[in-house]
């Protein structure tokens, strides 16, 4: 592995709260401080002027289906998807078939994960099945490898279980992810509920069944002293529970998507079902409100929510298609362009909710340029546009709302532990 | 203005001026079935199939008579006898008929949007006999027609529908077809039937049955379905009716020259007592033949006819 000496970017490194063009070094797979001359010889230089220089992007949030799904993502494909947007660390979710509730099958990830083009860490399932009956088997999990605990895309109803899961998980130092629904509000919900789901006469998601479990998190979260971590918050009311909640100093994190600050019902007009996810997109004021905690810290980090389904799945009528978009390989330039440009956001504060936040959330070895550091870094391009195009990216998937769309800012090279793995549009 | 829409999907995309030209090619056809012979050339050597995903009677047997009087021939084709039980998505399905040289699709649809998505992928005219919750275009154009015969010009008309709004598309379709007409909606029922979302679409909402029908011009009462019994919508259909049911001492309420309509089927002693549904002030079956004459409008335009070469029938 020759050493890579990255020139002239502008380099930012929230964690160690550098923002500078300057030089970045690697060698045997870290960052390092310099190289030394024979090094500098033999190094790989990538001229990184005009460019930004930052830590490999971070998501806690994705869904790479192996295995039972592979006609969806794989972890192979699902990983270089990754890579093409700048991600060097990212977070499975166990809802695969079998779901991951047990340690073989985390195994079974592990294994793919290995030649996988970034680094990809498991996590386990909160209840057996995703049934919501009965707790997984969070010290045997651990020992495979798992590094939360979630039941995502299915909420706990049991509030008795939830309860007895996150104090049962934090005695692994695990934190439970949940997705925050109260499925009795939800029956047959495919949409945000109000004025866009009356008008077209499609059964409603009222915000109300997310900020219920939110709440009762937080309540939780008090009571037993335990870690929750709220996945994609969509609603204006949670993000102001969330608020609350941490000016209480309870121990809670939330995640926001880029398409909940890109995207609102309004969106829905036309039943594409490339807009249809769980939670769903919301109204103008959630939004803003999801972007307003982003910049105060209430919201703690982005996490896509990447969910691949093949096009026959997703090509029907709107009450029939699942739920979920892909995402890794738009987030960047989506955030980059709600975030930064329309809501003068720093750079630097975006790149940070996109790598060292969610990193830190589940405390993984990711999200920063320090010296030392495992060498994942992301170079891009902050003004070049391009036209995403869902055919010649890397997803095996195309179910995304920004197909054939303008996007500014582009990655243009991702390097895992010190490895080029993904440069100009190509897997290396 | 010529017609030029191939699909009648949503009244929500109509001009008002493509809702009078349907009515009023509606109502040239409307007087050939008070003709002897009511079979008109326009559609001869065409294909109509209904492709009726979901139960219907009165909607399917209306669009049958409408193809039919037009001499179109038609292939009604029902969800239980079809394919789409062996697991066939609507999109072969549909993509098959066309390959069959269908002409034209009605399609009857429980999924709200399955219209639209329909038109996207078909090269043939698809025309909507109700979506889910969403519409009914041409329920709504027949109700307006039946309400102008009536009433003549329904600007600054009040128009009460009563009952289970949010799951109606009956209620969507009339809401869009009468505001564009410029008639003044209220909505009344349940509030849980009856949700304030509904003022974002211009009408007025309201729970107290008496007010609202003191000075309306056209009572429209919707079916009350006992499944929303079960989903807890109301406590249960005898509540309802001592609520909002319509009987003889709240008709009494309404205006003596109101008409009181029903897009069918009627129950009954639920939403409405027999002595009001077939007293002179009910206009529930001139609403079902108006249909046809409707129907034949929505399928004559849609295949590509224009409303002046119907405007003068002969006899």
């Amino acid at each position: 592995m020759s050493p890579i000496w990255i020139k002239n970017g502008r380099v930012i490194d929230p964690a160690s709260q550098r923002d500078k063009v300057g030089d970045v070094f690697i060698a045997d797979g870290f960052i390092a401080k310099t190289l030394t001359p024979a090094q500098k010889k033999s190094a790989q230089v990538i001229d990184a002027r005009g460019l930004v220089v930052c830590p490999g992007l971070v998501d806690i949030h994705v869904h790479f289906r192996e295995p039972g799904q592979t006609h969806k993502e794989t972890i192979l494909t699902g990983s270089q998807a990754a890579a093409g947007g700048g991600f060097t660390t990212v977070v499975c979710m166990p809802n695969t078939s079998p779901p991951a509730d047990n340690a073989g099958t985390v195994e079974l990830i592990n294994n793919a994960a290995r030649h996988a083009a970034v680094h990809v860490y498991p996590t386990g399932c909160i209840t057996v099945g995703m049934k919501g009956a009965q707790l997984a088997p969070y010290g045997s999990l651990k020992k495979a490898g798992v590094v939360a605990i979630t039941d995502d895309g299915l909420c706990v109803s049991s509030n008795e279980l939830m309860r007895r899961a996150v104090e049962y998980a934090k005695m692994f130092d695990l934190t439970v992810l949940d997705h925050c629904q109260d499925e009795s509000l939800t029956a047959k919900a495919v949409m945000n509920e109000g004025v866009v789901s009356t008008r077209l006469g499609l059964q409603g998601w009222p915000h109300a069944a997310e900020d219920i479990i939110v709440a009762r998190n937080i309540i939780l979260s008090s009571y037993t002293g335990a870690h929750i971590h709220l996945q994609h918050i969509s609603s204006a009311m949670s993000v102001e529970l969330v608020r609350r909640a941490k000016k209480d100093k309870i121990k809670i994190t939330a995640e926001a998507t880029p398409h909940h600050i890109a995207l609102t019902e309004e969106a829905l007009g036309t039943y594409d079902t490339n807009f249809k996810m769980n939670p769903p997109l919301r109204t103008e004021a959630d939004r803003k409100a999801i972007i307003a905690g982003l910049r105060d810290g209430t919201l703690d980090c982005i996490g896509t929510d990447h969910a691949p389904h093949a096009p026959e799945e997703k090509d029907k009528e709107f009450d029939y298609a699942p739920n979920g978009i892909i995402g890794l390989e738009t987030a960047l330039p989506v955030c980059l362009d709600v975030l930064v440009r329309k809501n003068k956001f720093k750079l630097p504060a975006v790149i940070d909710l996109m790598t060292r936040r969610g990193a830190d959330i589940l405390k993984l070895p990711a999200g920063t340029l320090a010296v030392g550091a495992a060498a994942d870094v992301c170079v891009f391009d902050p003004d070049e546009t391009w036209i995403y195009d869902t055919y010649q990216a890397f997803s095996k998937s195309i179910n995304s709302p920004w197909n054939k769309q303008k996007m500014t800012g582009r990655v243009k090279t991702t390097i895992v532990s010190g490895k080029v793995v993904y440069q100009n549009g190509k897997i290396i | 203005m010529p017609w030029h829409r191939k699909h009648l999907l949503t009244i929500e995309d109509l001009s008002r001026a493509e809702i009078e030209q349907l009515l009023a090619t509606a109502g040239a056809f409307r007087r050939i079935l008070d003709r002897k012979v009511k079979k008109v050339p326009a559609l001869r050597g065409k294909t109509i199939v209904n492709l009726f995903l979901e139960p219907s009677t009165r909607t399917r047997i209306s669009f049958e008579m409408a193809a039919r009087f037009l001499s179109a021939d038609v292939i009604s084709f029902d969800a239980a006898a079809s394919s789409t039980t062996k697991g066939e998505t609507l999109r072969d399905t549909a993509q098959n008929i066309q390959a069959l040289n269908a002409d034209m699709i009605v399609l009857r649809h429980s999924a709200s949007g399955a219209p639209l998505y329909l038109s996207r992928v078909l090269d043939i005219p698809v025309i909507n006999a109700g979506d889910g919750a969403h519409e009914h275009p041409t329920q709504a154009l027949l109700d307006v027609f039946t309400m102008r015969e009536k009433l003549g010009n329904l600007q600054g008309r009040k128009v009460v529908i009563l009952g289970d709004i949010l799951f109606s598309r009956v209620a969507r379709s009339n809401i869009h077809a009468l505001t564009k007409l410029g008639a003044d909606v209220t909505i009344v029922g349940p509030s849980t039937l009856v949700p304030h979302w509904f003022e974002a679409m211009g009408v007025k909402v309201s729970h107290n049955l008496r007010s609202a029908l003191a000075d309306a011009d056209v009572v429209m009462l919707l079916r009350i379905q006992h499944e929303r019994q079960a989903s807890g919508h109301f406590p249960s259909l005898g509540e309802y009716t001592s609520m909002f049911g319509l009987n003889y001492t709240r008709a009494g309420w309404i205006k003596p020259d109101a008409i009181i309509m029903h897009p069918g089927p009627i129950n009954r002693g639920v939403e409405i007592d027999s002595d009001i549904a077939d007293s002179p002030r009910s206009v529930i079956l001139q609403q079902v033949t108006n249909g046809i004459a409707v129907r034949m409008a929505a399928l004559y335009l849609c295949a590509g006819g224009q409303p002046e070469n119907v405007t003068t029938p002969v006899e």
